[in-house]
């Protein structure tokens, strides 16, 4: 293992910013790994601090195959965490929405500029991610669709979904989908945290990275084999929402089974304490995303379903 | 007439409203031109609340003179703007990062969803904006190459400084206006000034220009008014500079406009050690149409952005 400075920026009041990346194997830019790129990825860095563990002792038992080499970049917003921030503090611009950056732009594109030179050129470049809104999923990998994606690699890290995300504006701006433009195979590793750490999906998530390396020829590592995917377009999921605003009584998580009619969730007025309104399935499927939050708005989206189809 | 745009109910009894205020003539003939001038996508951005008021206050004190259908819209974001903060507070989402929205996305995407659909039909959308809390700017158009020869002769009626024509590479997909223009609808973004501030020369500066449109629209009818001509660069006529160093900077000149080559524009220091880590000078002749309001940068911060022909450094 090799530790390196990819970037650093000279620090005002504070030590400078720096973003540390650990480099396996040998000199072949074989599979690149992101953790946080924001200040509440806390999942996500402890995801990556697990797996450069693992690594390390991979690697001391020489089980990287020759020539291969694997960068993991822990977290590029130190910064961010340690002041409680989610985007860059002084200006709250979301490092993940500046990619692929501009060497002679503003500060955080500067910075996205600099990891990307970095994080790019690489076979594979896997990124544990974070979603903008707020909720839990099951464990999944999420693809774009650029033309360039592969949902059979994507398979091929034993998760139980692979998700294809059609790119909308605001996703040209992120990692995932430059690294795609830019000739990398990417993919979106999301776990059920964000804020929290979850070492049971943490695992999770490890596992199917090795899984993933060894089945592309980077690690010799004896694996069980995970699950065979389901492919999802995302825009098949369904949306439920909310017709109330209240407090929130989630009644099904990430994974469950639903049928139709069946009561998922319930709106509490926050002041009476009475059930406003009573969330039913419209569908046969299962839990793919649900909404995490005491308290939830009008008209929000509180779950995403995976709907069974009929013969 | 004071109409809901979109609404949602907060968790705790309130509700959140895009509003907006309708002012056409008493009687339609179907045939009004119809424009849309939006404001506060970005709550720490504040001119564009005295433009909306003074631009009703007037539409409302002749209304026999209006002849088309004029829809305003202050508060894109309302509770970036009650709160001060430049996104959307529960989400730190930018608003302006969230265009055509989603009906089944986030709340951001959902209001953003309404007001796109709201917007749609109307013959010219003016965007108003005033920069952020970092930089201020003189007034100014800006608009994307893809779209120039159609926008730049209205652009041409505001009365700016300046009209700056981007590259469409540097253009982000999910504005309000991309997707306004994308949708057919003639969309001119404005910015000046700086954010959390209001500066009454600059809104004057822009209302005459407005106007000025209105009147060349047929929705407005008055005297032609003479406006500035502004200059039009295109992005490859504009220096921009940049924090080579983290510190703070203090500015040297005193108003933006007409800058000499070399001439000081501030200097970054570092206070700790008492010493200037960078000296920063024109480097053109030229107009500077964007300068550093707020003191700290770290390394890559926007200090200025000059327009002018000769650089330092070229013979
Ligand atoms: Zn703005």
């Amino acid at each position: 293992m090799r530790k390196e400075v990819l970037y650093q920026l000279k620090g005002l009041y504070r030590e400078d910013f720096i973003i540390e990346g650990y480099r396996f194997g040998g000199e072949e830019n074989s599979a690149c790994i992101v953790g946080a790129l924001r200040g509440n990825e806390m999942q996500q860095l402890y995801i990556c601090s697990q797996l450069i563990k693992v690594l390390k002792d991979l690697e001391a038992h020489g089980a990287i195959t020759h020539g291969n080499g694997i960068l993991v970049v822990p977290s590029a917003n130190s910064y961010s965490m340690n002041v409680g921030k989610r985007f860059w503090a002084l200006d709250n611009i979301d490092i993940n929405r500046t990619f692929p950056g501009d060497v002679n732009g503003d500060t955080t594109k500067q910075i996205a500029a600099q990891l990307f030179d970095k994080v790019k050129g690489y076979n594979y470049g896997i990124q544990f991610a974070s979603f903008y809104m707020q909720g839990d999923f099951i464990p999944h990998v999420r693809m774009m669709e650029t033309g360039y994606q592969s949902a059979s690699l994507a398979n091929l890290f034993g998760l139980p979904y692979v998700v294809i995300r059609k790119p909308k504006p605001m996703d040209t701006v992120t990692l995932n989908y430059n690294w795609q433009m830019n000739g990398t195979n990417a993919f979106s590793i999301y776990t059920s945290s964000t804020d929290l750490v979850d070492d049971a999906s943490a695992r999770q998530a490890v596992s199917s990275v090795l899984r993933f390396l060894t089945r592309m020829g980077i690690l010799k590592y004896n694996n069980h084999s995970g699950y065979i995917a389901s492919v999802i377009n995302e825009y098949d999921l369904l949306p439920v929402k909310s017709y109330d605003a209240g407090f929130y009584r989630r009644l099904k998580n990430p994974g469950d089974p639903v049928f139709h009619g069946d009561l998922i969730a319930e709106v509490i007025d926050p002041y009476e304490g009475m059930v406003k309104s009573q969330i039913f399935s419209q569908t046969d499927g299962i839990v793919f995303f649900a909404h995490t939050a005491p308290m939830v708005m009008g008209n929000e989206v509180v779950y995403k379903i995976i709907r069974r189809m009929h013969e | 007439m004071i109409e809901e745009v979109v609404s949602i109910d907060l968790p705790v009894h309130e509700r959140l409203v895009v509003r907006k205020n309708r002012l056409q003539p008493q009687k339609l003939t179907g045939r009004e031109k119809r424009i849309s001038i939006v404001t506060g996508t970005h709550g720490d951005e504040l001119d564009g609340q005295y433009v909306c008021y003074e631009i009703i206050r007037r539409l409302k004190a002749n209304p026999e003179k209006l002849k088309g259908i004029v829809d305003i819209y202050p508060d894109v974001n309302p509770l970036g703007l009650d709160t001060g903060s430049r996104g959307i507070p529960m989400f730190d989402l930018d608003m302006n990062r969230v265009f055509p929205g989603d009906n089944n996305g986030a709340m951001a995407e959902y209001v953003a969803a309404g007001i796109v659909e709201d917007i749609i039909g109307s013959d010219m959308c003016l965007d108003i904006h005033s920069s952020n809390i970092f930089v201020k700017e003189v007034p100014q158009v800006r608009l994307n190459d893809d779209n120039a020869e159609k926008l730049l002769p209205y652009a041409k009626m505001l009365n700016a400084d300046f009209v700056w024509i981007y590259s469409s590479i540097t253009v982000l997909d999910a504005t309000l206006a991309y997707s306004l223009n994308n949708m057919s609808v003639p969309t001119l973004v404005v910015e000046m000034g700086v954010g959390h501030r209001i500066d009454n020369t600059y809104c004057r500066q822009l209302i005459t220009g407005i106007f000025n449109m209105l009147i060349n629209m047929g929705i407005w009818a008055d005297e032609p008014i003479n406006v500035k001509q502004p200059i039009i660069s295109t992005e490859g006529e504009v220096s921009i500079i940049n924090a080579a160093q983290t510190g703070v900077f203090v500015s040297a000149v005193n108003s933006m406009g007409t800058i000499g080559i070399g001439t000081h524009i501030g200097d970054i220091i570092e206070p700790i050690e008492g010493r200037i880590l960078q000296r920063i000078e024109s480097p053109t002749d030229g107009i500077i149409f964007t300068l550093r309001e707020n003191p700290v940068v770290y390394k890559g911060a926007l200090i200025a952005r000059v327009y002018g022909g000769r650089k330092s450094g070229q013979v």
